[in-house]
């Protein structure tokens, strides 16, 4: 991967201006906040749209300005730095940048700062919410604010100690020096520079040109514990009798248990100590709830359970029936002033599962609650727990712990929510964790949709874009995480006109010079009738595929290279830089083998740019693979991938985000999806699902990071999607002759698994007579005989499965 | 109930709980191991893969009742220790590609990478692009491409290192190679 810092002479000025506080403390505590931003000006390009002078990044921006005070940095006794982050940390490398800005306002080394995931504090308001990649362009200006504060407030503290003036002392490695030699280290001014009385001080912030760690590629601050198996995620703490818990749910979508029909049979189960019935609500999924003292005897015991179940939200129906809704309820367009080109595209249902299921610990007594989990809006959790259980906020406490990947899930609370109630109901600690199958069948999903795309032209010139998008409603009760805007979001239609379409108008855009543009959504169904999520990236992904299909087609009805075609209509600089970068790394325009061809996508969101070729090979020798049990199909082979955020904090992991954002572009686009058949959702496994996986992945990926171009730091965790989506997409057409216009592409091909049964709603876990199986492996591995023996087992294996295919209950 | 023996990273270890408890939550629930993930509970994900006398399997699908005393139960846990270092070369070769992202699926796909490589050196190869196709491991944050870099930089330093023995040959790339098959001893309750 190919990194790129060179920092550019002219960047703009940032409109922000910045006042810190010391605040009163045992050792220096200095905070920041932000003050209300200026109004952006205007973009001054010919197709003005809104999210050209106001994006969702600064809608999220201005409602943390009037609390963003509370960011606070601590220099600790030892001379260590700490920092209680308001953000929830789920894998996108936002403790790392973090501890880089503050290390290098400091001058502390990277090993010396402790970032952790602050409690919920509802003092903070609107400020503790991690969504729409905002979190670095949100606490970017602050943290350093504080940062500079802090070692202000050391440098005064050292001139005091040593006796000389501050201008005869700098810092560096966690310690003030002064023009004579002397030392002092920051543990030692800890206190010394402590305040008694909150003081406003003006920050003196380095220029970008001193920073020696932002921009330059760092590794996660959080790796060793990863790789070392010690990082702490929910289901890894265990207060004091807390047991697992697991629910078992029902058959269908958003089904609620009227009963359990055989409580004593469960209770008198291996392990076993508690059951209860929790109903289905609008954030608590339900069902009846078993507690014991492993996972497995849940799982033993949720499958021995016989429930009355009450019908779904969804009872009844297929994708076919959501589809036709969809068409139904699409907004007209107007009529077209010229030749036009028009189609429309189905996206299904794709599922928002992160790799750990839903899951919270809690304790809960007659009069507090304590609650863990990876919580994106914890505010809101705590209120809305609080309200649950008849508790004030104040007698709920709510840890947020590091998550095993979100992709918009976190964002509401299901497992927290449930397992409050539970522990309650119980009387007794819970750890609640969903299966799997539950997590892909009940939870939250991305919602489908059609996108309709109109492009009008008049000989060589296009002249008008028009976009319909129609969706299953987004549920955005979560608000802007805490419960006031989150009630507003539950109110009739306040969701859809509320929330959804300005989170639509605020991230669609038509990156292109291509006349009148209009983009508008239109949503279907209550917002809980499906339970849906932001998704990774939401709308953008799925309006920018359908957007940039039709460029492609235009393109050649025009007969211009779809590079160059792009660059003709690009709306500015910063997206001709990308585009220019991408074709000349990813050699655009190669001579490529029949049934392979390069595709393109481009993308412009949350202050970032980002463009993305792709290779794809549909050579049936490739798309016919066998893969036991999983999809194999059409491969990416190659992604070349360029990024420009404005100010790249850490390219490692911009890179990062990049390479997983495209693997989940090139899920969507060709096999990541949910089949709603019958009131649920067929898929219960990831080899049902399939997404991404090895033989899935390019063996080929190159993320290249663009110079810093503004003094913002913008988004990176949703940006890396739609790129890569409209660009596998695009390769596919011109790689088979086929143009797609249903997603995943795969999804009406016959189904290549078997569905599990929805009774009982969970699968049993396989068993075998292991260590005979391992004492075999062990004698084959010796033999060499083991490749024989494989190809054996695989058909034997299909065979039983196509025969038990659907032989369900 | 039945107490359960049997030697876990280097140490013998004795639990008791009924046998048809699965060695995940023996471990997890249990014994307090956590390094191993749950994602699945299918043996589908790989989150939970860890070794039992060397080879690769999910701890999903394991009864604790199946174990017996001289079997020897290594996790992401005990890794080190196994090659008598403070980190194996595998992880720090993660820690050198910067492969994690959340983290969650890593322990099972180290663990999945130190067995496929050392399949490979015993039947005298290096590992090659087919056997990390062949690679079932679930990373949701799609680690995939900086994985396979690790891998086959792990591969270098533990050859270095002499944990490996030297291959016979180098197994090329072959094209249109067929994925390497799965096992399918686990019979899924489908």
């Amino acid at each position: 991967m190919a990194t790129s810092t060179d920092p550019l002479i002219e960047r703009p000025v940032s409109r922000r201006r910045f006042i810190a506080f010391l605040v009163a403390g045992p050792t220096l505590i200095a905070a920041a906040r932000l003050e209300r931003p200026a109004a952006a000006s205007a973009a001054g390009v010919p197709t003005s749209q809104p999210v050209d002078e106001y994006d969702l990044s600064d809608l999220l921006n201005d409602a943390a300005a009037p609390t963003a005070n509370l960011i606070r940095v601590v220099i600790e006794k030892d001379g260590s730095v700490s920092f209680a982050m308001p953000r929830a940390e789920v894998g996108q490398g936002i403790t790392t940048a973090a501890a880089m800005i503050i290390a290098d306002e400091l001058d502390v080394p990277l090993s010396q700062i402790n970032i952790t995931l602050a409690d919920a504090e509802p003092q903070l308001v609107f400020n503790q919410l991690t969504g729409g990649s905002n979190t670095i362009h949100s606490i970017y200006d602050p943290l350093r604010a504080a940062a500079a504060a802090a070692r202000g407030a050391l440098l005064q503290a050292a001139a005091l100690y040593l006796n000389q003036p501050v201008s005869q002392l700098s810092t560096a490695g966690g310690a003030v020096l002064s023009s004579l030699g002397q030392t002092v280290s920051y543990a030692t001014l800890s206190t010394k520079a402590a305040v008694s009385k909150n003081t406003l001080v003006k920050p003196n912030l380095k220029p970008h040109s001193a920073q020696q760690l932002v921009g330059t590629p760092q590794r996660r601050i959080d790796a060793l514990a990863a790789v070392t198996g010690t990082k702490v995620f929910a289901m890894d703490i265990t207060p004091p009798g807390a047991l697992p818990t697991m629910v078992c749910r029902a058959p269908t979508l958003n089904g609620s248990a009227r009963s359990l029909n055989n409580e004593a049979e469960i209770l008198a189960m291996p392990g076993v100590t508690d059951v209860a019935v929790i109903p289905h609500s609008a954030h608590i999924n339900g069902g009846v709830a078993v507690r014991a003292a492993t996972f497995g005897q849940c799982i033993d015991a949720i499958r021995a359970m016989q429930v009355d179940w009450a019908p779904g939200t969804a009872e009844g129906m297929y994708a076919s029936d959501v589809e036709s809704q969809l068409i139904k309820s699409e907004l007209p367009m107007t009529p077209a002033l010229g030749d036009t080109i028009d189609e429309r595209f189905v996206f299904n249902f794709r599922p928002g599962d992160p790799l750990e299921t839903n899951c919270a610990v809690a304790v809960v007594t007659k009069d507090s609650a304590e609650i863990w989990s990876s919580l994106k809006a914890p505010i809101w959790a705590q209120e809305k727990i609080a309200s649950l259980l008849g508790m004030q906020v104040s007698q709920v406490t709510c840890h947020v712990t590091q998550g095993g990947g979100s992709f918009g899930r976190h964002l509401f609370a299901d497992a927290a929510f449930e397992s409050a109630v539970i522990a309650q109901k119980m009387g007794k600690p819970v750890k609640l964790m969903w299966h799997r199958a539950d997590n892909f069948r009940q939870g939250r999903v991305h919602p489908m949709c059609t996108s309709r795309v109109r492009m009008t032209y008049s000989g060589k010139n296009i002249i008008a874009f028009d976009q319909r998008h129609t969706s299953v409603a987004t549920d955005f009760s979560h608000g802007l995480g805490e419960i006031l805007s989150a009630y507003a979001a539950t109110l009739p239609d306040a969701n859809s006109l509320g929330y959804s379409q300005s989170i639509f108008l605020l991230t669609a855009c038509s990156p292109y010079n291509f006349g009148p543009t209009t983009q508008l959504l239109e949503e279907v169904y209550p917002y809980d009738k499906f339970n849906t999520s932001s998704v990774r990236n939401i709308y953008s992904p799925d309006v920018r595929t359908a957007g940039e299909l039709m460029v492609d087609k235009m393109a050649a009805l025009q007969g211009v290279d779809r590079y160059q075609f792009r660059r003709d209509y690009a709306r500015d600089a910063r997206m001709v830089a990308v585009l220019d970068k991408v074709a000349e790394a990813a050699d655009w325009g190669r001579t490529m083998a029949p049934g392979t061809a390069q595709g393109i996508g481009v993308h412009r969101e949350y202050k970032g740019y980002a463009a993305c070729v792709v290779e794809i090979d549909c050579t049936p020798r490739t798309v016919n693979r066998v893969i036991p049990n999983g999809y194999g199909g059409p491969r990416v082979t190659k992604v070349t991938f360029v990024v420009d955020v404005g100010l790249p904090i850490n390219p490692l992991g911009l890179q990062a985000q990049m390479m997983g954002g495209s693997m989940d572009g090139i899920a969507q686009a060709l096999s990541y999806s949910l089949h709603l058949e019958d009131g649920y959702f067929l898929e219960a496994s990831w080899d049902d699902t399939a997404y991404t996986r090895q033989w899935n992945t390019p063996p080929d990926v190159n993320v290249i990071v663009m110079p810093p171009t503004t003094n913002e730091p913008g988004g990176a965790g949703e940006l890396g999607v739609a790129a890569s989506m409209a660009a596998t997409a695009g390769a596919y057409w011109k790689a088979t002759g086929i143009f797609p216009t249903r997603f995943p592409i795969n999804y009406a091909e016959p189904l290549w698994f078997t569905p599990y049964p929805t009774v009982p709603p969970i699968p049993a876990s396989p068993t075998t007579e292991y260590a005979s199986v391992i004492a075999q492996e062990q004698a084959d591995k010796a033999a060499g005989r083991r490749a024989e023996r494989e190809k054996h087992a695989h058909h034997t294996t299909r065979h039983a499965h196509h025969s038990a295919k659907r032989k369900d209950h | 109930m039945p107490t359960h023996t049997f030697i876990l990273n280097g140490k013998r270890v004795s639990v008791d709980c009924p046998d048809d408890v699965h060695l995940l939550w023996v471990l997890r629930d249990l014994l307090g191991v956590h390094g191993p993930k749950y994602g699945c509970g299918l043996t589908v994900c790989k989150a939970c893969t860890s070794l039992i006398n060397g080879v690769s399997v999910q701890l999903c699908g394991v009864l604790v009742g199946d174990l017996k005393p001289t079997d020897e139960v290594l996790t992401i846990e005990g890794l080190p220790g196994s090659v008598g270092k403070a980190l194996h070369p595998l992880q720090q070769a993660w820690l050198d590609y910067d492969v994690a992202q959340c983290g969650y699926c890593q322990p099972g796909e180290i663990m999945h990478a130190v067995a496929l490589i050392e399949e490979a050196h015993a039947a005298g190869r290096r590992v090659n692009e087919a056997d990390l196709d062949s690679f079932r491991n679930v990373c949701r944050c799609g680690t995939y491409f900086r994985i396979r870099e690790a891998i086959k930089a792990g591969e270098q330093m533990m050859i270095d290192q002499g944990l490996l023995k030297k291959p016979n040959a180098y197994d090329p790339i072959l094209p249109g190679r067929e994925l390497k098959r799965e096992h399918h001893h686990n019979r899924a309750a489908r």
